[in-house]
């Protein structure tokens, strides 16, 4: 399903605005990375454009049709949101976290049944976590429960996926195990994947459009290619960066080599909102 | 799978304790009566005099209406606890987290210190109960719309609280200690005895419903003890589950206060014990916290009214044996997977 962001505007207080003016759209099939320094507003932004947040003009779009103006239950079926991995209050085991993607197609009053079953069954084995199963989630480790979330947001069987920074804190390992899945789950089987990302490399590899947020609510939207440039990347950064390619067994691989600090690059205080 | 067979068998086998101690506090107490007398009656069997003597109303008219009453209460208190424990996400709330009990309590005792009638009382406490929980909302504002709106209602909740616990206190400290005082005391701490039909007529029917409101949320209740945004993702309507729930819990809360008194504990150690044996998981938690809710009250009533010859008040029997059932169970299942 394809998202659009149109001209989107969003501050906490009126003099700082976070987000100014932007515009990207995610198609189906398709990975869009976000990225840009702390503060730049990345969060921020999914919450906007999940529609958690308001934004103060403009607007998000699924399928051309405002997200308000989607019922609620057949949006979160389209939609899902993978948000970072923290331990609930209350841990549930693995499959019952995972069942509660299903809870879209559950009426406030009903309780999951047998086909419910059976896809939390498929999406496990999709991410590859059906060893988990009968786990408690605050038993099993940091990357685990991130798969567990990603597993949840399958469940719904969604068209689009919004993920945020879904792959920091895990180790190389399980970071390609993300990045692997998400790739597949949209090259393969056309969902719209939209992630925030601290790593340029994670973009390079397996995104085809970045937005590359400022710290003075400037955006860039583009190939991944294009967008992601040292030049750009140390316009946002405030660091010195080379990419550099590598190629092995034939695949070539961008590496990002963050080099220094820039001459003159003491962030702005001012704009150290969230 | 064996999660829901072993939770099938402690279902029937919660129902079947629930009903053998039922007939056991048909026979137990003060006024003994044989099993045998007690089915003779309930069945009526023939060779049987006529039911109007003092067996039968002993059975019908105090017994019967007492059992039922422990029951429900009981299984409205540990519904409730379960959850507000998951619509706070945390596992201290109790029924009384947003004031409800300490309203319907200061409710009650002013209508004891006026010299009320049960009815009169009951419909103070549950009127003050409702109080309550208007005014935590009204100083949190609109729910759900703000970061953290969970802990402001936690807040707004002790900060009611306190204010009509203190006002309880001015009560207990202006009351007639010859007379009144005794009379809040015994209520303040829970009692089955004082019940009359009329308000067992008013009290049940709200318990009940808050309860089956509780139960049938109970796959929701999960979505809901997660973080805001992500129970929203999940294309629930945040807004409605939560006044749905506070609503349903609160009323029973108060009703269950209205009728029986204050009654602590239940609300915090039943679903605890539930989460013990089944994890967190509120489509286990709930129905099997509505049914050892029921069970616990019945055999805490029990022996109250039949261990001295004057009654203990039900929250003091609560306590004494809750926290060792409580701390046992600690340790045979290794602590709380939380």
């Amino acid at each position: 399903m394809s998202l659009e962001v149109n001209a989107g505007t969003f501050s906490y207080d009126k003099e700082h605005p976070v987000l100014m003016d932007i515009t990207f759209s995610a198609q189906p099939g398709e990975v869009v990375a976000i990225l840009g320094p702390n503060g730049a507003g990345k969060t921020t932004l999914l919450k906007c454009i999940l529609g958690f947040l308001p934004w103060e003009s403009g607007y998000t779009s699924l399928e051309g049709k405002k997200i308000q103006e989607w019922k609620r239950n057949d949006l979160w079926k389209y939609i899902s949101y993978v948000p970072q991995a923290r331990e609930p209050a209350f841990s549930y085991r693995t499959e019952d976290m995972i069942l509660l993607g299903r809870s879209p197609y559950l009426g406030n009053f009903s309780v999951p049944g047998k086909k419910d079953l059976e896809i939390v069954e498929q999406v496990m084995e999709t991410a590859g976590i059906s060893h988990l199963a009968g786990k408690n989630c605050s038993e099993i480790s940091g990357g685990e429960l991130q798969l567990v979330l990603i597993a949840r947001a399958l469940a719904a069987q969604p068209k689009l996926m919004i993920l945020d920074e879904p792959e920091s804190g895990l180790d190389f390992r399980n970071q390609l195990v993300v990045l692997e899945l998400l790739k597949r789950l949209s090259h393969d089987d056309g969902l719209s994947i939209i992630i925030n990302t601290h790593y340029p490399d994670h973009a390079l590899r397996i995104a085809d459009h970045s937005l590359l947020l400022y710290k003075n609510s400037i955006h860039l939207f583009g190939r991944t290619e294009h967008i992601l440039t040292p030049e750009h990347m140390k316009a946002a950064f405030h660091v010195d960066i080379a990419v550099h390619h590598e190629l092995i067994d034939g695949r070539e691989y961008p590496t990002v080599i963050p080099l220094r600090l820039s001459e003159n690059s003491r962030s702005d205080p001012e704009k150290e909102t969230r | 799978m064996k999660q829901k067979r072993r939770f099938i068998i402690w279902i029937i086998v919660l129902f079947a304790l629930i009903l053998g101690f039922s007939l056991f506090a048909l026979c137990a107490g003060q006024f003994s009566i044989s099993p045998a007398r007690v089915f003779a009656e309930l069945f009526g069997f023939p060779g049987v005099q006529e039911g109007k003597d003092n067996v039968s109303t002993v059975i019908f008219n105090i017994r019967i209406p007492r059992i039922i009453m422990s029951l429900v209460a009981g299984a409205g208190l540990a519904s409730s606890g379960a959850a507000f424990q998951s619509l706070f996400a945390n596992p201290l709330a109790t029924p009384d987290t947003l004031g409800v009990a300490n309203g319907a309590s200061f409710g009650a005792c002013l209508g004891i210190l006026l010299g009320g009638g049960s009815v009169q009382v009951q419909l103070l406490a549950l009127l003050f109960g409702a109080l309550a929980v208007s005014l935590v909302f009204l100083v949190t504002g609109r729910m759900g719309s703000r970061r953290n709106s969970i802990l402001m209602i936690i807040l707004a909740g002790l900060v009611i609280s306190s204010v009509f616990s203190a006002l309880v206190s001015l009560i207990n400290y202006v009351a007639d200690p010859q007379d009144v005082l005794p009379v809040i005391t015994f209520w303040l701490l829970g009692r089955f005895s004082g019940v009359t039909r009329i308000s067992m007529l008013f009290g049940i029917p709200l318990i009940l419903l808050g309860t089956v409101i509780v139960f049938l949320l109970r796959f929701r209740l999960n979505a809901l003890s997660l973080p805001e945004d992500e129970a929203r993702s999940l294309g629930i309507n945040l807004k409605l589950i939560r006044v749905l729930v506070v609503a349903a819990a609160s009323m029973t809360t108060a009703a269950v206060v209205s009728t029986c008194g204050v009654i602590g504990w239940v609300g915090l150690l039943i679903p605890h014990i539930s989460r013990m044996l089944f994890g967190n998981d509120n489509r286990y938690v709930v129905p099997s916290s509505i049914l050892s809710g029921a069970l616990f009250m019945l055999l805490v009533d029990t022996l109250a009214r039949c261990v001295t010859a004057a009654e203990i008040p039900v929250s003091i029997v609560t306590a004494v044996i809750g926290a060792p059932v409580f701390i046992l169970l600690l340790r045979r299942t290794g602590g709380l997977k939380l």
